[in-house]
């Protein structure tokens, strides 16, 4: 019927997707269900991002052991995200800040850049709270876990 | 007639914590499990309401939980004891009720 609007519309279109997570791992499912959302938007080759912040940030903390609790330990995933061109993680500084916690405290987390002859990259970017909502405000659908 | 009060949310999310803490007599026991751990962290910024619980009351926290959430034993409150499941049961057997801060 309108062979242009069908070219412009939602098939064509790349939209910035984030995800904000802010829920400790483990206590609940949404950190584990987050991940996965992200994974298959992964196939669908969007602009996505995640945020990381309150509680969210003990998502990415390094040396996590869940064998004694019995359940998957899902951290090293983040480390994938990379091979999926998910490479903005978005760490708020006050949320660290407040939990006693350090950005060293986080797992290192890159990705090769093709572009700059593979280089290793960090994946994480600490933000400042300010930071963090004008990066919310730039994206076009926000999914909250 | 001491009570054990179990707290499994995190300080940051919900006010369970900080209404556990206003419930604790002297004498009773805390046990931080599951999400309650992240309130367990040393220089965070409830680390000082929990150190100051910690002078009349038991503290605890369940080591496994801990570990899922990389919080190394170095890094928790002065003043908390790490405890394991065994622990955990010991501390419900050795108290006269649990009081669970869902």
């Amino acid at each position: 019927m309108n062979d242009g609007k069908a070219t412009n519309g939602a098939a064509g279109a790349k939209k910035r997707f984030m995800y904000v997570n802010r829920k400790a791992p483990y206590g609940t499912i949404y950190a584990l269900e987050s991940l996965e959302v992200v994974l298959i938007s992964a196939a669908f080759e969007q602009d996505v991002s995640l945020a990381f912040l309150d509680d969210g940030v003990y998502q990415l903390t390094k040396g996590q052991n869940t064998t004694a609790i019995g359940m998957k330990n899902f951290s090293p995933t983040f480390k994938a995200l990379g091979d999926y061109e998910i490479k903005k993680l978005y760490v708020e500084k006050e949320s660290l800040d407040e939990r006693g916690l350090a950005p060293e405290d986080l797992m290192q987390i890159t990705y090769e850049d093709e572009d700059e002859d593979y280089a290793e990259k960090p994946l994480i970017h600490i933000v400042s709270r300010s930071e963090l909502t004008e990066i919310l405000a730039r994206q076009d659908v926000l999914f909250n876990f | 007639m001491p009570t054990l009060h179990t707290i499994n949310k995190s300080p940051f999310e919900r006010s369970s914590f900080a209404s556990a803490l206003n419930h604790l007599l002297p004498g009773d026991a805390l046990l931080m499990i599951e999400d309650g751990v992240v309130g367990a962290r040393k220089s965070s910024a409830f680390a000082g309401r929990l150190e100051a619980a910690a002078k009349t009351c038991r503290v605890y926290v369940l080591g496994p939980d801990l570990a899922a959430r990389g919080i190394a034993e170095k890094d928790v409150v002065a003043g908390a004891t790490l405890v394991d499941y065994g622990g955990f049961v010991d501390l419900v057997t050795g108290h006269d009720r649990t009081q669970a801060w869902l």
